[in-house]
């Protein structure tokens, strides 16, 4: 849930100008093997192992379709009311970059396999109101991923200036799908938060699928934002940036904030924008251009040769359509039901990814309250400080739910049992492990507190006398010797109950 | 034939006879190995039908078996019969160039089903021949590694672009070779040097290996010395393959059974008026009719047939052919395989690309690469390319027309005998003329033979006759080139090719 502070100039943008967007998202399926060959597809192999003739383009290699790509795709276009084409074909993509092992790439052009679809995305608006936006999907189409380049020497981590570049082409061939939305207008100020929740509902839309991790940190999950800006009141659309290397969630909201203020301060000026591609920083919150993308660039596409046309059977379809599991839209809003929430609340959780968690950890026996308050709160926090998905923690929701019953049986405070997380996260084992081995439960047995109890009343008789004498505040003195006998696992209020029963006097 | 038959014996016996001969113990696979090897070394520096030989690749394979038949192993139908292989195909380890000089010194790291095939049936792969470059001529004369001479005349062209598996099988190098035809490749290349050329249906042999130069036009096939040798080759080519999407997944038509059938009786064969007449050779023409006359009096029914849209053919496959292969060659980079030119540490990627292929390519692929990324390119895709497709529909519809009234058709291979080296070269439009009557067939994908029907009178040189049959009725082929080249046996008492002069 954004809730930033509004910017000045972001203000002043707003009130000039209308916002309008647009979205290229590509997802990498989780197929156990690429679009066209059978190599396995896993991420983090050694550069250039899951490699054969055809994936690194080899004179006289040969693509097939894999029929779990089309499959999937089919799914996610059923997922956004898409139309299924009944008949369509791959295209090439032709341009030459070293990533490309044919030097074209293979796509989907005018015909691709799903079309015409709509996600409607919440937000909650500046005045506090739940809204709902329709996200229209122009299409999703089928392709192959590239290779990857790394780029030595030279400042910017970018081809230009590199002493040398090597290419990995194990991501060569990983299916990918491409969702492209038709123009998002009418935002205005929500601009930004409608970004970030369709990138974010879409997410959970394929997630529910099963067909990709959806990772945008290990870009499964990859996301371009066109912005452009139109005077208020004007009906022509202003020229697009194309904005990527937006890696995450937050980083969509940020990316299209800071190009609405950047577009808006050079038309302020009187400049032109140019239509380029530009590139998201993380760290700094803004964006740079890369390169210039005019209409004038020519793919030179046609219909791939070496592929039959892709004709699935209506019949196929529908038994897809009718094993789809529930909409994310639907399953919230069953969620804020069961759980009571406002939607305020719901769209914290939502916003934050941690709806799959929170569940998963309601499952697993904690209750949704303090399910959500360690997946929101401190999870969140670890996660955001590493820059990761909450997801990608090494903690499971068994584990977090561990955690909410130790606190609940008494056995753990809030600070221990954020200790056994920190130990958990840091692989120390289970929860119980973590408790065991660092010693953190809460003692609860009377027995060894009242061992300590009387010792320090044996150190303490001038404290002692004071209490009998009237003075139930100086029983900190003994607590306090308590507490530290026991290294902090007393619970003070046990133990001063303990101590003026023991006194016989009353608190 | 007996088990003691000389050197020069067995580099003449047919691919069924030798098959026959090492399966029945008279003579060893390597023994036909040893003199095919000895026949290249003899004759190739006046052919140049290889690029590659492959001496011991080619001897273990014979050695294997022949220790396959002493183990008692079940031997195919072609075992121990060598094959010159087109080098446009993958073969694990063996140079590959596509007659190109960009790929130079390339050994590719995997098998083409061809050659998979090839294994399968227990055939012995000679080596490697040449071709023009990327499969784009009709001469030889592109290839990067200098032309392949005809065995009838050493002046002229052997045809191309297969000239060189063409050639090896015309100078007894070869018993059988491995071409692939685009738009005649493999059927022009056998019309001008007197022997038996097969494309099959598009989809019939699966390209998995095959270095495309149009995808959707690109069909392996087989290059013999006589129908029957060119049906077994055939037979173990042809299937399904999963590895190429466009292979079909269907019954392969028995065409041993259709070569040993030999009966045109009560068949209608058509003539297409468009694919004679003005621009073929005289002797063409003399000796297609005779060939008619023959079929007829075999009891076959000739019939005039139209096609018109033939007409265009040409013209539009000069813009599927160079579009698709526009996109098939942008590969050659010099990034992962073949030769990289310029990389001098201070060149970035795309000057160390383009001088590469800049170095790398001949003037013929440099021509149909600018043709193709032309007719490709944002406001001219559909009147060249999409206009191009409108014009193949009209044609496989042609077909389909003629084909509900006849079996078969049948044309002149080529519109001449075979040309002096050199004499085309600088004519384009004049060397694109050549495939005018064999292109229709590759863009509809059907089936096609060439064969030979005599020497023309004026030159003495081989004429050829095309044979066209719908899809998937590539044994109408092998029936009716079978039926005529018995007859024209009878007639001559050998083969067209025993008269080829000596080398």
């Amino acid at each position: 849930m954004s809730t930033a502070t509004v910017n000045p100039d972001f203000a002043t943008a707003i009130s000039n100008y209308d916002p309008v967007l647009g979205f290229e998202v590509h997802v990498e399926l989780s197929t156990n093997s690429k679009m066209f060959c059978g190599c396995p597809t896993d991420f983090g192999a050694a550069p250039n192992t899951h490699v054969c003739p055809t994936c690194v383009g080899l004179p006289g290699s040969l693509p097939v379709v894999n029929e779990a790509a089309v499959e999937a795709t089919i799914k996610i276009g059923l997922a956004l009311n898409c139309d299924i084409a009944e008949w369509c074909r791959f295209a090439r993509k032709n341009y030459f970059y070293p990533d490309m092992p044919k030097d074209y790439q293979i796509s989907q052009y005018d015909e691709p396999l799903c079309s015409n679809g709509y996600l409607d995305v919440d937000v909650v608006d500046e005045a506090g109101e739940h809204r709902t936006v329709r996200v229209e999907i122009e299409r999703v189409h089928m392709e192959e991923d590239t290779g990857k380049l790394l780029h030595t020497g030279g400042d910017t981590g970018r081809i230009h200036g590199a002493d040398y570049s090597l290419v990995d082409y194990n991501r060569a061939g990983v299916p990918l799908i491409e969702i492209v939305t038709k123009t998002i207008e009418g935002t205005g100020a929500l601009a930004p938060e409608v970004g970030k929740a369709y990138v974010t509902q879409l997410r959970e839309l394929v997630r529910s699928l099963n067909v990709s991790d959806v990772r945008m940190e290990q870009g499964s999950l990859r996301c371009d934002a066109n912005v452009s800006l139109m005077p208020k009141g004007a009906s022509e659309w202003g020229t697009r940036t194309e904005t990527k290397n937006v890696n995450s969630l937050r980083s969509v909201e940020r990316a299209i904030r800071s190009e609405i203020i950047r577009q808006a301060e050079v038309l302020d000026a009187g400049g032109t924008i140019t239509q380029e591609t530009r590139h998201f920083h993380e760290t700094t919150g803004d964006t740079t251009p890369g390169r210039e993308k005019s209409d004038a660039e020519d793919y030179r596409y046609f219909p791939e040769p070496d592929l039959i046309p892709i004709a699935a059977d209506p019949q196929w379809v529908e038994q897809l359509r009718a094993a789809l599991p529930e909409a994310p839209s639907l399953r919230l809003g069953r969620l804020q039901k069961e759980w009571g929430l406002s939607d305020f609340d719901m769209l914290a959780v939502v916003s934050s990814g941690a709806v799959d968690v929170v569940v998963a950890t309601v499952d697993a026996g904690a209750d949704q309250a303090a399910a959500r308050k360690w997946w929101l709160g401190e999870l969140t926090r670890i996660a955001n400080s590493e820059g990761v998905e909450l997801e990608a923690l090494a903690i499971t929701p068994t584990q977090v739910a561990r955690v909410v019953a130790l606190v609940e049986d008494g056995s753990l405070n809030d600070k221990l049992a954020r200790k056994v997380i920190e130990g958990v996260l840091a692989g120390e084992g289970e929860p119980d492990d973590v408790v065991a081995a660092r010693g953190l439960a809460v003692v609860s047995d009377d027995g060894p507190l009242i061992a300590a109890i009387d010792e320090a009343i044996a150190a303490n008789p001038d404290v002692v006398e004071k209490i009998a004498g009237g003075k139930p505040q100086a029983a900190g003195v003994i607590v306090g010797s308590v507490m530290k006998a026991t290294r902090g696992q007393a619970d003070a209020g046990r133990v001063r109950e303990l101590l003026f029963e023991k006194l016989g006097v009353d608190a | 034939m007996s088990a003691t038959t000389g050197a020069m014996h067995l580099t003449r016996r047919s691919a069924t006879e030798l098959a026959t001969a090492i399966a029945a113990g008279e003579v060893t696979a390597r023994e036909v190995t040893d003199e095919h090897l000895a026949r290249i070394d003899a004759v190739d520096g006046s052919i140049h039908a290889f690029l590659h030989v492959d001496y011991e690749g080619a001897r273990a394979q014979a050695d294997a078996v022949d220790a396959k038949r002493a183990a008692g192993g079940p031997l195919g139908p072609l075992a121990g019969v060598p094959v010159a292989l087109k080098d446009v195909f993958t073969q694990k380890g063996v140079p590959t160039t596509a007659g190109s000089r960009i790929l130079e010194g390339w050994r590719p790291p995997y098998d083409s089903t061809v050659v998979s095939r090839l294994r399968d049936a227990d055939c012995v792969i000679l080596g490697k021949t040449n071709m023009d470059e990327f499969a784009m001529g009709s001469s030889t004369e592109h290839s990067g590694y200098g032309p392949t001479h005809n065995p009838w005349d050493t002046d002229r062209i052997p045809g191309g672009s297969g000239g060189g598996s063409a050639a090896a099988v015309a100078a007894f190098e070869a018993p059988l070779a491995i071409g692939t035809d685009t738009g005649g490749s493999i059927r022009q290349p056998a019309s001008v040097t007197g022997t038996v050329g097969v494309k099959p249906t598009y989809g019939g042999v699966s390209r998995f290996g095959l270095i495309a130069l149009a995808s959707s036009l690109d069909q392996a096939g087989p290059c013999a010395r006589s129908v029957m040798d060119a049906a077994l080759l055939h037979q173990a080519l042809a299937g399904h393959d999963p590895k190429d999407s466009t292979s079909l997944d269907l019954e392969v038509p028995d065409v041993v059974a259709a070569a040993k059938r030999a009966d045109v009786r009560g068949m209608r064969i058509g003539l297409v008026s468009q694919l004679s007449g003005n621009g073929y050779q005289p002797g063409v023409r003399q000796r297609f009719d005779e060939a008619v006359e023959i079929l007829t009096n075999l009891g076959a029914e000739p019939v005039e047939v139209s096609c018109p849209n033939f007409e265009y053919a040409l013209a539009a496959y000069y813009l599927i052919l160079p579009s698709e292969a526009s996109s098939n060659l942008a590969r050659f980079d010099g990034m992962r395989f073949g030769i990289r030119v310029g990389d001098d540490g201070d060149a970035n990627v795309e000057e160390v690309m383009s001088a590469t292929r800049a170095a790398g390519f001949g003037d013929e692929v440099k021509r149909r690469i600018m043709l193709g990324t032309y007719a490709l390119s944002s406001g001219y895709y559909d009147a060249y390319y999409g206009q191009a497709q409108k014009v193949r529909t009209l044609i496989a519809r042609d077909f389909d027309a003629a084909f509900s009234e006849v079996d078969v058709l049948l044309s002149p291979t080529a519109p001449t005998t075979a040309f002096k080296l050199g004499e085309k070269l600088d004519d384009p439009l004049a060397m694109y003329l050549n495939d005018v009557a064999t292109i229709p067939v590759n863009l509809a994908g059907n089936a096609a033979m060439s064969l030979p029907i005599g020497l023309a009178p004026e030159d003495g040189l081989p004429v050829g006759l095309q044979i066209m049959a719908p899809s998937m009725a590539d044994d109408r082929l092998y029936n009716v080139g079978a039926a005529l080249e018995t007859a024209l046996r009878d007639k001559w008492g050998h083969l067209l090719i025993e008269e080829a002069p000596a080398l």
